[in-house]
């Protein structure tokens, strides 16, 4: 029997013991909620050298079947293909050194097993949703991720702001999963399946319309899962959670998989441009969306927030360019997640030296103080603005290029956000790291322990080093049997000129940021007289103004006004009646009596009915 | 009616079982723990002989556990009773639900206005009941049983809880008899239809189902079942009956009312309305989809805007009635195997959600969501078995509902691609009503009132325990129940003249 199944199983079967052991797996929770993960990452690491030294295009197993009503199948398979391969040791990876990170930085929480165990809930689903062979088996890790989502968001759930950005999450991403579920319905009725191999073999026969539809319901999906414009509300208040569970859920793995999905789905997306359009549309307006929001945010984490949000929006315009873009969302997908787990790690780290405190106008000269933290973060820094030779150079400079050759103004689009990306990095390396001490007198900066740096220190190599998987086209190459193979369109202006043109622009916003906080002492409280520029980015750019307006407080006033008349309306009109029937008397009691006795009556006369019935027939 | 003669009379010692266990607790001193502790033994024995039935059950051999006796020979009456898919899955619903109630249930009668002994005994008089309506195979018997069961379900909900319980008892009587009268008449008309058969009057389903009643008259004995099976589940409109009974009964007597009682009136659509009257259902199909889809939506935003907690899961389930509907006039193999699965899963996870704010309720003496918050702090076992019991309601995957929700939800985009999308909006109104009343009761700081709330006892785990280990386990590998509808599926449609729609594009031979 194929391992395979082991990967998922692991980190379930850990997280069931430490969710369910109690305070007897108090003392070594931690330490199993950590080999997990490990363990996982062994057995896909032995299965990926399987696939890459074999024959086959991917390894599978099948479970046991799951539904099977009518013409209605759902097994449950695992599918090893390129795709999953470098999903698992992306997950896995990062997620072992994140565990391994967070027995550290949860040391001093009492409930530090519960915490393990929904970070291997999450692995379990995340796993789930990578190496499902079905539609409806990715929903079910789908789901599942968001269950662990909401549990890590809400783990301070003492905190009403935790809890209240836990449901939201979820209930946002509910809206993003009815049109997961109606995709789904959609393949069934017109392919009478919902694995990935009944529907591409179907798929072109598909109508056109049909495949538009399921492009965009998938595309809604991804939105939720994923944080992009129009579901991006619940990201930023994300950060509600823990620091790991930010690095590991919410920038490394999870909330990138609606760039899996859409990937994954490039046999309907290669069928309609204009769901291909809207990916890219979304992703253009989430990557600037996601790159303001960053420039006017004084929280740490929600720099990173906004960042993630506008990271993901170059990988899914990347994958909405279809077959020149896919595999180059998949590695932009990949270095990120190394650059951005170790930048929110080290974000982590900077917190457990600052007491706590999130609030970068409260930071300042902590190069001196946490010289590894300082050190590690500024290799994720170089690596996200894209400087030459750090893997995010590689891998933007690629979706840049791909977006210029999809059309002139999308490529500039992505052109002005490194620039923004810049501005805004800078910007908190120069608050945080360097400009002069804002301490506040409970501080204490201290570098953290060897548990917490050693993880930082392994990312930032990957950070630094994640360009090699594009050393000979490696990454191309490699997911060519899902993807198809790389199409090359006609660019308006030479690569080497964007490239030349992506450092200038670069530069210019590292340049601006350095004119406004590296020369000028930066105010330990936020400026209150802003222009509306900055008021809106501050804000969100209102996105939950929006919500608010359009959904929320029209949906309070249909709920209570139904309320009110379910109470008065329909039930009033049925008093109405029980007191005409029962009688104008106030007294419960005999009114009830008097129920009973019609009752009784109504019984009596119901046989008399039949009775007459039985003589009717038989005298006819 | 095809099936194995059995010379035991299982299906008969399994009704009558409970029926003895209350004349013995009747019997029994008051005042002691020793009628609680014979119920409890009944239940377990009548759990135990239904587990039993379920492992011999063959899934292919149509009606099992069949007896057949002539009772009244001048209406065409019988004592017969027989167990399909369907009804096995709704008998081992009421045999495991009913030791779960009387465990958890075990102080809950104190205080009410009669004993101990009167509160349990009513409990197996009920289950036997119910059991016996699932079984029955002909419509008379089927009707003076359904009729029955509001005796026990009266008294319980009359007699144990909250002070305004008289008026929810009364209610729910008042909507009872509206529907029993209507399918009164029905049956009345059923007798006039059958008796110009060869064989005479006969209320067999077998030989009502040959019979052939006419277009018109078909149509309206149809509605006088459907009426009555609709305020029974309850949909919208008639659905008012139910907050109040399910918020004023003790949980327990809730759980039983909603889990059990309120699934004779889906049972009753799939098992009599669409068997006897297959061309007034179809006819009525547009209608009853319509019904469904605003029963699923309506249900969810009052469930939004509840201050109760109980009123809040009574229209959460208004809301899941109204799937249940939806997947059986879907009239697809799916709708209809998800809608006999979503009862069984409805009844357990309604029943943990009722359970454990049941055992809240009592810690605190407050139904008011508002009186709350925070508890996670106090008694973490307590808030993770209602997260776990309000993520099977909103039908997580992973969990059983979710299967059965899928499956409706398939089998009526087949069908009819409004109602679906309507319906699928359900599943964001279902993630709001569940979190944000988990939100308001379990997270946040501590209420004052709350601080010292002790966390679940052992005996309370013990009950809710064997229902979310169901809704799990049923959540992976669902296959059990699933094979045994399958065939009652098939055979149901077939029957009413409908066959699945084909996929629209004949896509290669896959994944066989």
């Amino acid at each position: 029997m194929s391992l395979l199944y082991l990967i998922v199983a692991i980190p379930a079967a850990s997280a069931a013991v430490l969710l369910l052991g109690g305070r007897l797996a108090d003392r070594w929770g931690h330490l199993l909620g950590a080999i997990a993960p490990i363990a996982s990452f062994v057995v896909g690491l032995v299965a990926f050298v399987q696939l890459a030294n074999g024959t086959d295009e991917a390894l599978t197993q099948r479970l046991f079947s799951w539904i099977d009503v009518g013409s209605f199948h759902v097994d449950f398979a695992l599918l090893f293909d390129p795709l999953s391969a470098v999903f698992v040791l992306l997950i896995t990876g990062v997620g072992s050194l994140i565990h391994i990170y967070s027995i550290g930085y949860m040391d001093h929480d009492e409930r530090r097993r519960r915490f393990f165990g929904y970070l291997n809930l999450f692995v379990a689903a995340m796993l789930t949703l990578v190496l499902a062979d079905d539609y409806l088996a990715v929903f079910l890790g789908w789901e599942g991720v968001g269950l662990a989502s909401y549990l890590l968001i809400g783990f301070w759930q003492h905190k009403v702001s935790a809890a209240v950005a836990a449901k939201k999450a979820f209930v946002v991403n509910r809206v993003g999963d009815v049109g997961m579920a109606l995709a789904i319905m959609l393949m069934f009725t017109t392919f009478g399946s919902t694995s990935f191999e009944g529907v591409s073999a179907g798929m072109d026969q598909a109508t056109s319309g049909t495949a538009t539809a399921l492009g965009l319901l998938l595309l809604l999906a991804a939105c939720g899962k994923s944080a992009q414009v129009p579901l991006q509300s619940w990201l930023l208040d994300a950060m509600e959670g823990p620091t790991p569970v930010s690095a590991l859920i919410h920038a490394a793995t999870m909330v990138t998989a609606g760039v899996y999905l859409v990937t994954r789905s490039n046999f309907i997306y290669d069928q309609t441009e204009v769901a291909q359009t809207a990916v890219v549309i979304v992703g253009l307006v989430t990557l600037l969306w996601g790159a303001v929001i960053g420039c006017a945010k004084d929280d740490i984490k929600k720099v990173l927030a906004a960042s993630t949000m506008s990271q993901i929006g170059y990988m899914m315009l990347a994958a909405g360019i279809g077959p020149a873009g896919y595999a180059f969302a998949i590695f932009h997908l990949l270095t990120h997640g190394f650059f951005k787990a170790n930048m929110f790690l080290g974000a982590g780290s900077v917190m457990h030296g600052m007491n706590d405190e999130i609030d970068m106008r409260r930071y300042g000269a902590l190069r001196g103080a946490m010289p590894v933290t300082f050190a590690t973060f500024a290799v994720g820094y170089l690596a996200i603005i894209g400087f030459p030779g750090f893997s995010g150079f590689w891998s933007k400079d690629k979706i840049i290029e791909a977006a210029f050759g999809e059309n002139l103004l999308i490529g500039v689009g992505a052109l002005v956000g490194a620039g923004i990306t810049a501005f805004y990095m800078t910007r908190l390396m120069l608050m945080t790291f360097i400009s002069e001490r804002r301490w506040t007198k409970e501080a204490h900066p201290h570098e953290s322990s060897l548990v917490m740096t050693v993880p930082l220190i392994v990312l930032g190599a990957l950070s630094l080093l994640g360009g090699v998987l594009l050393f000979n086209g490696w990454i191309v190459d490699w997911l060519e049997p899902v993807v198809g193979p790389e199409e090359h369109a006609e660019l308006p202006i030479p690569a080497t000129m964007i490239t030349i043109l992506v450092f200038l622009v670069v530069l210019v916003g590292a340049a601006v940021a350095f004119v406004l906080y590296g020369r000028d002492k930066v105010a330990s409280n936020a400026p209150a007289r802003v222009s509306p520029f900055t008021k809106a980015a501050r804000a969100d750019l209102y996105g939950d103004a929006l919500n608010e307006v359009a959904l929320m407080r029209p949906g309070q006033y249909l709920t209570s006004s139904l309320v009110y008349a379910d109470n008065r309306g329909v039930d009033g009109a049925v008093n109405g009646l029980a007191a005409f029937v029962g009688g104008t008397s106030g007294s419960v009691r005999r009114w009830q009596s008097g129920f009973v006795r019609s009752y009784a009556l109504s019984m009596l006369g119901g046989s008399a009915l039949l009775l007459l019935a039985v003589v009717a027939v038989k005298l006819a | 009616m095809t099936g194995s003669e059995t010379t035991v009379p299982w299906l008969t010692i399994l009704a009558v079982l409970p029926l003895v266990g209350a004349a013995v607790v009747l019997l029994l001193p008051k005042g002691t723990a020793i009628a609680k502790q014979v119920t409890l033994g009944f239940s377990l024995v009548a759990l135990a002989v239904s587990i039993a039935m379920a492992a011999k059950f063959d899934v292919e051999g149509g009606f099992q556990f069949v007896e057949q006796y002539n009772w009244i020979d001048s209406f065409g009456a019988h004592y017969a009773v027989g167990l399909d898919g369907l009804g096995l899955l709704l008998v081992l619903l009421t045999t495991i639900l009913t030791p779960v109630v009387i465990l958890a249930s075990w102080y809950d009668s104190d205080g009410g206005r009669w004993s101990a002994n009167t509160f349990f005994g009513w409990i197996l008089v009920l289950e036997g009941l119910s059991i016996g309506v699932f079984a029955a195979t002909d419509v008379f018997l089927f009707y003076v049983l359904f009729e029955a069961t509001l005796i026990p379900i009266y008294f319980l909900i009359g007699g144990f809880g909250g002070p305004r319980r008289s008026y929810a008892a009364v209610k729910f009587l008042l909507y009872s008899l509206f529907g029993g009268l209507l399918m009164l008449a029905s049956v009345v008309g059923l007798y006039v239809a059958s008796a110009g058969n060869d064989g005479g009057p006969s209320y067999l389903l077998e030989d009502l189902m040959s019979t052939d009643i006419g277009t018109t008259t078909g149509r309206w004995l149809f509605l006088g079942f459907f009426i009555a099976f609709a305020v029974k589940a309850p949909m919208w409109p008639v659905h008012t009956w139910l907050p109040d009974a399910a918020s004023e009964a003790t949980p327990g007597t809730s759980v039983l009312l909603v889990s059990v009682l309120d699934k004779i009136g889906t049972f009753g659509m799939m098992r009599f309305c669409l068997n006897i009257f297959p061309e007034a259902s179809r006819w009525a199909t547009p209608v009853v989809i319509t019904l469904a889809v605003i029963s699923v939506i309506y249900g969810a935003l009052l469930a939004i805007g509840q201050q109760d907690i109980r009123r809040l899961i009574a229209y959460t389930s208004v809301s899941h009635f109204g799937f249940i509907v939806l997947g059986i006039f879907a009239m697809t193999s799916q709708g209809q195997t998800g809608a006999a699965f979503y009862m069984f899963n409805h009844g357990l996870s309604t029943a943990a959600l009722f359970l454990v704010t049941g055992f809240l309720v009592s810690r605190r003496g407050s139904k008011m969501i508002d009186d709350y918050g925070g508890v996670e702090k106090v008694a973490p076992v307590l808030a993770g078995t209602f997260l776990l019991a309000g993520l099977s309601s909103l039908s997580l995957p992973g969990l059983s509902p979710f299967v059965s929700e899928f499956l409706v939800l398939a089998g009526t985009f087949t069908v009819s691609i409004p109602a679906a999308v309507i319906a699928t909006l359900g599943i964001v109104l279902a993630a709001l009503y569940i979190l944000y009343m988990y939100q308001r009761t379990m997270t946040g700081p501590l209420h004052p009132a709350t601080e010292l709330l002790p966390d679940l006892r052992a005996r309370e785990v013990a009950a809710l325990a064997p229902l979310l280990l169901l809704i799990v386990v049923l959540g992976l590998f669902p296959k059990p129940a699933l094979d045994a509808l399958n065939p009652t599926v098939d055979r149901l449609l077939q029957q009413v003249g409908v066959e699945d729609p084909q996929p629209t594009v004949a896509s290669a031979e896959t994944g066989s």
